[in-house]
């Protein structure tokens, strides 16, 4: 069927109302995901074949209150919404998707769509669970009042989009060609009045009945959202959590990095020893393990995020938060999308749309990058294990203690660099929190494994590629031009690489880096765990081949000083050792100015931060 | 009780307190976020928490949901 007679449909809601369930119930997985144009705003449309065998093409729209827009996200609904969007056909219809458990709001938005002039549907989701926690409203009645269908849904279960479709079906639209509304004007605060009042009258004609608020939700609330209980709850939660993401990930990540050494091993047994099989295996097969090692960690902690999401906690923690963010100018909006920065930068700065205010965004986009991605990890277990001997201090491992100093530093650096963005921008006005709380439920497992699809797709697109093809360059100028004839020294001194590592030395050698971790600096631009390979090449290429990673321990701690040592894990804490996460930032600051200033001010912190570090350690292992 | 009958801010009230919204002070996008997301006038409000030391945020109970607001947000509510 061409695609000219697809109709299109898009889904209008609430944020929070189960609208991406039913996105996902009714496409599986026929979705692309992609930005709209210019905008950094998520683009989600699927397609689904309703029994007539008409194809239906869906639209999930960013979640809004009103077509008045206060961010980036609602803007485009109502310009889609209007037809106002040029890289956007206008839908032919709007499925309005209500929270069954939260109408009068659904319908009040219903009412402001409507006046679009669009054929409309309304749909009441969650209608299960809505009618075991005691609302009730008669659709029917209230089809009648608002002069649209109302069909209810249960988006969790397998046929629980049915009667949507089937409405749909006997809607009989036709497609048409893209119009724009051009009497359209925003509504008034009086606007909004009267459809309050409006959509009350219709729910008391519907003889709709909402139970009173559940003891429970609100007991657990008052413990929660408490200023002690609630914290306490906040920090053991967390703690938790990352523990969960550490002791997790361990077995997975060993098995992908045996796996990865084993194939490269066969690969190295099966061929003879030539550039093609060193580009194999010291350049791809290398370059895609370094990759897919962090997807067990990302995984787990994107698990916890997004079920602390459905659930409805994350918004609570965001409310507890606020406060002490506020202090150095960032909203509690800020947590989550610093919470994913944990995992990876990249995510967590795409996070940050939800953010309204632009500058309270811009800060949190700034300061994401300080929070300890997992790509810091392999650095700092690599230089942990070599200089930081393994015993106690009381009932504390020495080098945990010095790996959560290491995750302090950065937390505390970006509070630091918050507040002096904070007062940089002095005279600006306090921002806006008005942040939903929504009821707690069970978090839903479709939900929950296509959002970690989506991530790991993202991560693997967006930063695999650029991983792996740096990765290759890398192993392409450490290896070339091979050393001349009767040449004395180790291969790598003589290749690219090799040069730009002298080239860098006398810039770094101030803060204790020796030319080997200059040259690794390079290719470590491309992630920052790619460093690890860096050295391991560096280091394997210029002795004699090994168990690299074992290996590599050892040689650094009898070649390097502990001071340079130390010098590097304060670097790793502050620069931006990631090329991937910078141009995130370009695409969505749009612009060089905000990933231009990153650079800068991260690199100089690092520098800063190293030269003390080794200057201090120098003085104070010589005493 | 549900109303005291003097009016003063959202943000005046104690956690647990119910009151009935009167009127929004500001006439500007704030105020139209606030009204549509049910702070309008005759709406049922009450505390369910404040953060420490100076109540800000806060978390207000409105027409059968939840909301954090900032105490600057919460002033803008006149209740009685």
């Amino acid at each position: 069927m061409s695609s000219s007679a697809d109709l299109r449909i898009a889904l209008v809601g609430l944020p929070n109302c189960g609208k991406t369930a039913l996105f996902n119930r009714l496409t599986g997985s026929r979705q692309k995901v992609a930005n709209y144009p210019g905008v950094t705003v998520e683009r989600k449309e699927g397609s689904f074949r309703a029994p007539s065998g008409r194809e239906y093409r869906v639209l999930d729209l960013p979640g809004t209150y009103s077509l008045t827009p206060t961010t980036l996200d609602e803007a485009i609904t109502r310009d889609v919404a209007l037809g106002r969007f040029a890289a956007e056909p206008r839908p032919e219809t709007i499925v309005l998707v209500a929270d069954a458990t939260h109408l009068p709001l659904s319908l009040r938005l219903a009412l402001e769509v409507k006046r679009l002039g669009l054929p409309m549907i309304m749909v009441l989701n969650m209608s299960d669970v809505a009618r075991r926690r005691g609302y009730s409203v008669d659709a029917v009645r209230l089809a009648a009042e608002l002069g649209a269908p109302v069909v209810e849904t249960v988006a969790v279960t397998r046929r629980g989009a049915d009667a949507l479709i089937a409405e749909l079906e006997r809607m009989k639209i036709v497609p048409s060609e893209s119009q724009t509304t051009t009497d359209w004007r925003e509504s008034s605060a009086t606007d909004v009045e009267a459809t309050h009042a409006a959509a009350a009258r219709m729910l008391s004609v519907a003889r709709y009945r909402e139970p009173k608020r559940s003891d429970i939700v609100a007991r657990i609330d008052r413990v929660l959202l408490h200023p002690v209980y609630g914290m306490l709850v906040l920090g053991v939660l967390l703690f938790f959590v990352f523990q969960a993401v550490f002791s997790w990930a361990a077995l997975p990540m060993d098995l992908i990095d045996t796996g990865v050494m084993a194939l490269g091993e066969s690969i190295s047994a099966s061929m003879t020893e030539g550039p093609l099989r060193s580009l194999l295996v010291d350049g791809i097969v290398a370059g895609v393990g370094s990759v897919i090692v962090f997807l067990p960690q990302i995984l787990i902690l994107f698990a916890f995020i997004l079920a602390l999401e459905d659930s409805g906690y994350l918004p609570r923690a965001a409310y507890l938060l606020d406060r002490v963010m506020a202090t150095v100018g960032l909203s509690g909006r800020a947590f989550i999308p610093l919470l994913s920065s944990f995992a990876c930068a990249i995510p967590g700065i795409m996070a940050t749309r939800t953010i309204p205010n632009l500058r309270d965004r811009l800060a949190t986009i700034m300061v994401a990058p300080l929070m300890t991605c997992s790509a810091r990890l392999p650095v700092y277990a690599l230089l942990i294990a070599a200089f930081i001997p393994a015993r106690n201090i009381g009932p504390f491992s020495l080098q945990g203690v010095v790996l959560f100093t290491l995750y302090f530093a950065g937390v505390v650096g970006a509070l630091l660099v918050a507040w002096v963005l904070k007062k940089l921008r002095r005279g600006e006005d306090a921002h806006l929190l008005m942040l939903e709380l929504p009821d707690y439920q069970w978090p839903n497992l479709q939900t929950l494994l296509i959002g970690l699809w989506e991530r790991a797709r993202l991560f693997l697109a967006r930063a695999g590629g650029i991983i792996l093809a740096l990765m290759v360059l890398l192993w392409f100028l450490s290896t070339y031009p091979t050393p001349p004839a009767g040449a004395t020294g180790p291969a790598i001194e003589y290749s690219f690489a090799g040069r730009l590592g002298h080239a860098l030395a006398w810039l770094l050698a101030p803060i204790g880096f020796n030319w080997q971790i200059s040259i690794a600096l390079i290719p470590g631009l491309a992630a920052r765990e790619v460093a690890v390979g860096a050295l391991g090449t560096v280091y394997a290429l210029s002795g004699d081949e090994g168990d690299v990673t074992l290996a590599l321990s050892s040689v650094i701690a009898s070649e390097w000083t502990l001071a340079s040592g130390l010098a590097l894990l304060a670097w790793y804490v502050f620069a931006p050792q990631c090329l991937a996460t910078l141009a995130v930032v370009k695409r969505e600051t749009n612009g060089w100015r905000y990933p231009l200033i990153m650079t800068v001010y991260l690199f100089g912190l690092a520098y800063v931060a190293a030269f003390v570090t080794y200057r201090v350690t120098l003085a104070l292992t010589a005493a | 009780m549900q109303s005291s009958g003097t009016e003063r801010a959202l943000s005046q009230l104690r956690v647990g307190e119910r009151a009935v919204v009167e009127r929004i002070d500001a006439a500007d996008l704030l105020a139209r976020r606030l009204l549509e997301i049910g702070f309008f006038p005759g709406a049922l409000v009450e505390i369910v928490a404040a953060m420490w030391p100076d109540d800000d945020p806060l978390a207000v109970r409105v027409g059968g949901a939840t909301f954090a607001l900032r105490r600057r947000e919460a002033d803008q509510v006149m209740v009685s």
